[in-house]
């Protein structure tokens, strides 16, 4: 997980456009809703994506993500509402009209061209002098660092190598806004992670607006400066990657980004940022932060992330949140340990704890009765 | 290379020699010979137990003489160049027939795609003959062409389709059409329709998204549907004998009738042998186009 703390320290103000109410988006969604015959693949999305952006569309498969991102291009219609995109209302423009440039998830290279031809095929066609093309060409070449595949056909390439090509030929004509549809997916993870902070790279280095649609949460973490959570053509939540993370509005979005402990119950108090839930009988009630327009006496539930749940041998009397298991199960990950704790009400909860030590010899094995236990501040209670 | 490997290779040359190189040469042979009235009927021919003064006698009896009277006689220069203009042109009408079939098929529903194929196909499992039989039923003078546009009042005389060029070219496309669909089908569909959309974002209208993606990846199979169609359409008979004319001029025609009619086994093997000279350079091509496309699939 890494906030983008580059690119905020690099500015003299965080870079937050989202918060500005006179900054003006470069794409608006407005009660855009598409239907495909009976089946809603969007449901009335209102969004602002500000220039400059690094946006992620983050969701499972078949959540509409994807859609969203067509329809910028142009490549599927509005059912209802409108999109503008730079001021200009997008509803019966093409593709080929738009500022718009996209990252196909099959890299879509022509096959019968050259990298070189690849990357001139959109500019042949645009207005640009014919005198200037080789020189942009280059260019992006260069961005990509493909100087020397310029001759090359798409089929004698790597896949790591025609992903390049293809953000390249996407980026040749300068467009005001790349869509990326899952522009990483078929890489192995090692490339990946490498080529996240080479689009993060190329994106800060040229100053576009980019949208990624991903499933990969941590991709959409690493590279986004904000990201949409989406299911069933809603979005969930579009915060920062850390408020998503931190400050979940909902418990799908808590699920369905990282790793996290669910506790159901009745939430008893809710009063500014505080909220205390009860679970079980004779059980002190759990304190968290009030989730989003969160009320007292509803049933509800307490997220906690793995990380900020410590794990003891012995009751801690000076700790309000503590609930008391036993050991189920214990995942060595070399860095850090995960314990699987049964509670009593049949609820497993799991402690990560980072291996600062060496292990000699463990202090909590499996059967061991343990205590777990957070600060007031680090889970949440959310509707449920 | 070890011993069986090459037996292997042996039988697949042993296969072209049997039965592609003995044959021409046999052919080769005869247009070399004279004109006789005998059985067979041709001169000279080897006697093996004549020996060596047989064989010399054998040797001093053939000539390119028949090839000489070919290059003479405008009739047949006439009928290669009609043949050629024939081929090439039915080809041309099969490609702007065939092209959309394939089209339309590829970017069908995929469970409708093996249906459509199927109709495709289906006329190759009639006799071929029957099928042109039955063409001519459609538009002889009388036939349910004519008779279907007299009754509409479109027409009032009937169209004289029958014993024309225009016959042969409907006869042609006809049996050709499957030739043409299905390679060009091939390409079209493994074609990512990403790819059009790429070229659109990157600047086409839906038309010259076509003609620079879809064409371009298509070309292989449109070249090779065109061999398949120009090759067999270039030594064609049966067509121009049974739906064509007396002006119809076909090399194919011709060759029959040199051999069937006139007798004349020489001049039919000299006819035969250029014909084969004239198709080897498309063959030629054909194969490079395949082995092309081959490396490129890699």
């Amino acid at each position: 997980m890494r906030i983008r703390q580059d690119f905020i320290m690099n500015t003299d103000a965080p870079f937050a456009p989202w918060e500005d109410e006179t900054a003006t988006p470069l794409i608006k969604f407005s009660n855009v809703t598409k239907q495909y015959g009976t089946f809603t693949a969007i449901d009335d999305v209102d969004l602002k994506i500000y220039p400059k952006e690094f946006f992620a569309l983050l969701g499972p498969s078949g959540c509409g993500k994807t859609t969203l991102m067509r329809m910028l291009g142009g490549f599927e219609t509005v059912t209802e509402g409108s999109i503008t995109i730079d001021g200009v209302d997008m509803d019966g423009i093409p593709p080929n009209k738009r500022v718009v440039n996209m990252m196909f998830q099959s890299y879509a290279l022509f096959p019968h061209l050259t990298v070189a031809e690849n990357l001139a095929f959109g500019l042949k066609r645009s207005d640009m002098p014919k005198s200037e093309i080789d020189g942009r060409v280059e260019e992006m070449l260069r961005l990509v660092q493909l100087k020397k595949f310029a001759s090359r056909k798409p089929h004698q390439m790597s896949g790591g190598q025609r992903q390049r090509v293809a953000l390249a030929r996407a980026l040749a004509k300068a467009p005001k806004l790349l869509l990326l549809d899952e522009p990483l997916g078929a890489l192995d993870k090692k490339l990946r992670r490498e080529t996240q902070f080479e689009l993060m790279d190329i994106q800060e280095k040229t100053g576009t607006t980019f949208v990624i649609v991903t499933h990969d949460q941590e991709e959409a973490m690493t590279v986004a400066s904000r990201i949409a959570v989406m299911d069933h053509g809603k979005l969930k939540q579009i915060d920062t990657p850390d408020r998503i993370y931190e400050a979940p509005n909902s418990l799908y979005v808590a699920d369905f980004i990282g790793d996290v402990n669910i506790i159901e119950g009745q939430v008893t108090k809710s009063e500014g940022e505080a909220a205390e839930l009860s679970w079980g009988e004779g059980k002190p009630a759990i304190r968290g932060m009030a989730g989003e327009s969160l009320t007292a006496a509803t049933s509800g539930a307490f997220a906690v992330r793995p990380e900020k749940v410590a794990i003891f041998s012995d009751e801690p009397m000076d700790r309000h949140n503590r609930v008391n298991g036993t050991v189920e199960d214990i995942a060595y990950l070399g860095n850090m340990s995960t314990y699987y704790v049964r509670l009593e009400n049949g609820s497993l909860i799991k402690s990560q704890v980072a291996n600062n030590r060496r292990i000699a010899r463990r202090a909590i094995t499996w059967g061991d009765s343990v205590w777990l236990s957070w600060t007031d501040t680090a889970g949440i209670v959310l509707a449920s | 290379m070890n011993i069986a490997r090459r037996l292997l290779i042996t039988v697949p040359y042993a296969w072209l020699v049997a039965l592609f190189l003995v044959p021409f040469l046999i052919v080769f042979k005869i247009s070399l010979s004279d004109y006789a009235i005998s059985i067979p009927p041709y001169t000279p021919t080897l006697e093996l137990e004549e020996g060596w003064p047989g064989f010399r006698a054998f040797w001093a009896g053939l000539d390119f003489e028949n090839f000489v009277f070919l290059s003479e006689d405008s009739l047949y220069i006439k009928a290669y160049w009609s043949s050629l203009k024939i081929a090439v042109l039915a080809t041309f009408f099969t490609l702007l027939i065939g092209f959309p079939f394939a089209y339309a098929i590829a970017n069908a529903p995929q469970e409708w795609r093996p249906s459509l194929l199927l109709l495709i196909i289906l006329p190759f499992w009639t006799s071929f003959l029957i099928r042109i039989y039955a063409l001519i039923g459609i538009i002889s003078n009388e036939g349910f062409l004519n008779q279907f546009l007299m009754w509409t009042g479109i027409i009032s005389d009937p169209l004289v389709i029958m014993n024309t060029n225009t016959a042969v070219y409907i006869g042609i496309v006809y049996t050709y059409l499957p030739f043409m669909v299905l390679p060009i089908y091939a390409t079209l569909e493994k074609l990512d329709g990403s790819l059009l959309e790429a070229a659109q974002d990157l600047g086409c209208t839906r038309t010259s998204a076509f003609w620079s993606v879809t064409i371009h990846l298509a070309k292989p199979g449109i070249i090779a549907g065109c061999f398949l169609v120009f090759i067999p359409a270039l030594g064609e008979f049966v067509i121009p004998s049974l739906l064509g004319g007396s002006r119809t001029l076909m090399i194919g025609k011709v060759l029959w009738e040199e051999f069937f009619s006139n007798r004349d086994w020489p001049l039919a093997s000299a006819v035969a042998v250029i014909l084969l000279l004239v198709l080897i350079i498309p063959i030629i091509l054909f194969q490079r186009n395949e082995q092309k496309h081959r490396e490129q699939n890699k």
